[in-house]
């Protein structure tokens, strides 16, 4: 009995972690999708979700208000963007190449100003998990005040989250509605996929790629800030990890659409969780070992041959109107 | 509907448009010289020449993305200015591009919403524009299903989607550039009966084409351009294609299937059950089979993208079979390499000849050798023999009538004639046994045309099996000893000559096997 009921809080305690460290993919995979969607490969994601992540941990540390913080984090990425999108957009450079340097710059830009600006490692009083609690229903014959996360087995792992991770879920199908009901999201999938076709049209190219790459670099700050001000709470160099590439990867591995990015982030986060209690409970498997788990399955995603099938045709490409 | 002065598409009716005096320069080149031509509601008007006749500059200066250098534009009688795109679409002119402006992943709907101000903005209102779909495809005959994905849909029905999206957007006079160019007989059948339809409508069409048997067949009125000049211009009724071929030439030129002896050479090349897939697993050729004799000129007809060009790689050995064989002279060469099939005597003049033909950036002097590195003229002990390559290329570039200002010019500055001729005149230096010739004519002037055309009939006399490729069916037609029609991967069936007719062709390419109540029911 004893033992069921270990297991049965591992696996709650698993899925809640995939939930919440879903949370920083799901903000950059989602913006991602979206420059990629628009013709843009920003391999940048990494150094725009640090800038997010510093941009929000000071605001949020200097003026206590963990909104403002979201909204600098925004704004960092926003910019973080904008750089992107005039050195691959209007100037057309090598995409792959620039995303690199873009994540090199916000590296070294975070890195700087946090020394500068703070110098040590501190924490921050950011967002906590909401709370949804009702006091007194006496329809429902409750008495005392009642929480949801009070529910058995659904309540630990859903309603015991932080504001901005209910935010990234949310994405989803804004993000699909906006895509597929929208002028400007048939934009989006007419620049991506054909932009000459577009062009034709008078829809503007260049516009519709800087705003989707912004977009991409706004939601991408936010991911950080949700490392910094929700998730963990302090802002360290580097903080990130990777995990900006990783959502690069997330694009690809769900098929450019919403759900799918969706999809590939929560069976990250859960394995990545999954590993995490493997070393908490002290299996007997090499910590290595088990870290590299998620990568592992990833490139194994990755390589199935066919979700080329749904990615833009124009990825990748600057747009030069042809004279010809 | 004269007297309203509007068009079923709720646009207003453009009763002429008349370009004067256009004069287009670029650097070297006058592209537009002094042109004068214009079009009139009901009418369907050809604008002639070959390629660089400045057929295109005249139409980028209609729609707006290029400015004339002098000359003025008159809609109605009143003079316009024409600064971009929008202008001419504002304007009432639609522009059908040669390539088609269409997202493939997108419903014909969306493809038609797209860039179109909502309204219900910033929602789409699909439902609107596919009602408005539906008004135009019943009015105009343009049966295409408005939910259907663009991509699935075949060539001649994206070609619809075009038109309507001109229509759509209030297109009262249109612009078909080389409109048949992807296109089967039946399909070209159709679509001239919607520009038919269209002009009966009160629309003005400009048809912009080489083909002269097209222009003759559809048009009312004719201009020719030669070297951005307009040379010509005559009622249709009133001209033979004769006359408009050596307009838009400058000289006399002769369509007649070339006199040949018959020559009863022994089978060269045999591909039996020959079957291919590409990387993503889709069949590119199924179960093909085929021979061609010395002496023999096979033609593969078939609308691009049907396996022509699995076809002429795996014979010069750049696709690999998953199945059948290949065989050369008795010899079986299914897995020699590509290399060692020109050592064999394939020559092979690919599809894509910037791509795969040339290398672009080389020069004429480097590309004529690429082949044929190992041989003693071109290379001894590792080191190339300037001297001797020289000499050869020379020699090369006169027979074959090159243009090109040196040996050292980089190949991609010459036009596409003569890039052609350059390949030609490598293959054929290494007197091939067998010569796989893939669209060796597609985006060429009549001129060096007829040039390859001869230098074909000289390799057939001499003993040479030659399989020649092309969507073009009159190029077909005048060449070709027997006829292969290819449809999705298969050959439908190879024909004589003798056999062979434009509507018998047609079908097989549409993969529908003809009896003969079919090709009596077609209209030729």
């Amino acid at each position: 009995m004893t033992q069921e009921l270990t297991v049965l809080a591992i696996i709650i305690g698993i899925a809640h972690s995939g939930i919440r460290l879903a949370t920083p993919y799901l903000y950059a995979a989602l913006g991602e999708m979206m420059a990629q969607r628009s013709g843009v490969l920003n391999l940048g994601v990494e150094g725009m979700m640090l800038m997010g992540a510093f941009a929000g941990f000071y605001v949020t540390f200097q003026t206590g208000n963990p909104w403002l913080g979201v909204l600098a984090a925004a704004v960092a990425g926003l910019l973080m963007g904008l750089i992107m999108a005039v050195v691959s957009v209007s100037l057309k450079a090598e995409q792959g190449i620039s995303g690199i340097g873009l994540y090199l710059f916000g590296l070294g830009v975070s890195s700087l100003l946090f020394k500068t600006m703070l110098g040590t490692v501190e924490g921050v009083n950011g967002f906590h998990e909401m709370q949804f609690c009702v006091a007194n229903v006496p329809l429902l014959n409750i008495d005392s005040t009642f929480c949801m996360k009070d529910i058995p087995v659904v309540g630990p792992i859903f309603f015991d989250h932080s504001v901005l991770v209910y935010g990234a879920f949310a994405l989803v199908p804004i993000l699909w509605f906006v895509l597929n009901k929208t002028t400007w999201g048939l934009n989006v999938r007419a620049v991506g996929q054909n932009p000459a076709a577009a062009d034709s049209l008078s829809v503007g190219v260049n516009r519709v790629r800087y705003e989707n790459v912004m977009l991409g670099g706004a939601l991408a700050g936010i991911a950080g800030a949700s490392l910094s001000i929700a998730l963990l709470g302090i802002f360290q160099e580097g903080m990130t990890n990777g995990m900006g590439f990783i959502a690069v990867a997330l694009v690809y591995f769900g098929g450019w659409s919403p759900v799918g990015v969706m999809a590939g982030a929560l069976l990250f986060s859960s394995v990545n969780a999954l590993q995490l209690w493997v070393q908490v409970l002290g299996f007997n498997i090499a910590s290595n070992l088990a870290v590299m788990l998620p990568y592992l399955l990833t490139i194994i995603a990755l390589a199935i041959p066919f979700r080329r099938a749904q990615q833009p045709a124009a990825l990748s490409k600057p747009f030069t109107r042809s004279e010809t | 509907m004269a007297d309203s002065g509007l068009l079923p598409s709720g646009q207003k009716r453009i009763d002429s448009l008349a370009v004067r005096g256009i004069v287009k320069r670029f650097p070297g080149v006058l592209a537009n010289d002094r042109v004068d031509f214009d079009v009139k509601s009901g009418e369907i008007h050809a604008l002639l020449g070959e390629n660089g006749a400045g057929k295109s500059t005249l139409m980028k200066i209609l729609y707006g993305l290029y400015q004339p250098d002098a000359g003025e534009i008159l809609l109605n009688g009143q003079p316009i200015e024409i600064r971009s795109p929008g202008d001419s679409m504002r304007y009432g002119i639609g522009m059908i591009h040669q390539h088609f402006m269409l997202v493939d992943n997108l419903t014909v709907t969306e493809n038609v919403a797209l860039g179109l101000r909502s309204t219900r903005a910033p929602m789409l209102d699909l439902e609107v524009v596919e009602a408005r779909i539906r008004t135009l495809t019943e009015r105009y005959q343009l049966q295409v299903d408005p939910k259907a994905i663009v991509g699935r849909l075949a060539v001649g029905q994206q070609q619809r989607v075009e038109i309507i999206k001109a229509l759509y957007r209030g297109g009262a006079l249109l612009v078909l550039d080389e409109p048949t160019a992807v296109l089967t007989p039946q399909e070209v059948a159709e679509l001239f009966a919607i520009m038919r339809q269209m002009a009966r409508e009160g629309h003005a069409l400009v048809f912009i084409s080489h083909k002269l048997h097209e222009v003759l067949d559809v048009t009312d009125r004719v201009t020719v351009l030669r070297n951005g000049a307009v040379v010509g211009n005559v009622a249709t009724k009133a001209t033979t294609r004769r006359e408009l071929a050596q307009l838009m030439v400058g000289r006399p030129v002769t369509f007649a299937r070339p006199e040949r002896p018959e020559i009863n050479g022994r089978v060269r090349l045999r591909v039996a059950g020959a079957s291919a897939f590409n990387e993503r697993g889709q069949r590119l050729l199924d179960d093909v089979t085929l021979e061609v004799h010395a002496g023999e000129i096979v033609g593969v007809a078939g609308v691009s993208g049907n396996g022509q060009r699995a076809l002429a790689e795996a014979i010069a050995g750049l696709q690999p079979l998953r199945s059948g064989t290949i065989v050369l002279d008795d010899r079986t060469i299914t897995e020699a390499s590509a290399s060692d099939r020109i050592g064999m005597g394939i020559g092979y003049i690919p599809e894509e000849r910037m791509h795969d033909g040339v290398v672009k950036d080389f020069s004429v002097s480097d590309n004529l050798i690429l082949r044929d590195l190992p041989s003693a003229h071109v290379a001894r002990n590792g080191f190339l023999r300037f001297k001797s390559v020289a000499e050869r290329s020379r020699k090369l570039i006169s027979d074959f009538q090159v243009k090109t200002p040196s040996l050292e010019t980089p190949i991609k500055n010459l036009s596409g004639g003569n890039i052609q001729k350059v390949i030609m005149a490598r293959e054929l230096s290494l007197k091939p046994r067998l010569l796989v010739a893939a669209q060796p004519t597609r985006g060429v002037d009549v001129g060096a045309s007829e040039y390859i055309h001869d230098r074909l009939m000289e390799q057939r006399a001499a003993g040479t099996a030659i399989l020649l490729i092309s969507e073009d069916l009159d190029e077909i037609m005048q060449m070709a000893d027997r006829i292969a029609v290819m449809y999705e991967g298969r050959i439908m069936d190879i024909v004589p000559h003798a056999e062979a007719t434009l509507e018998k062709l047609g079908l097989l390419m549409a993969g529908v096997v003809p009896d003969a109540s079919d090709v009596e029911a077609v209209p030729a």
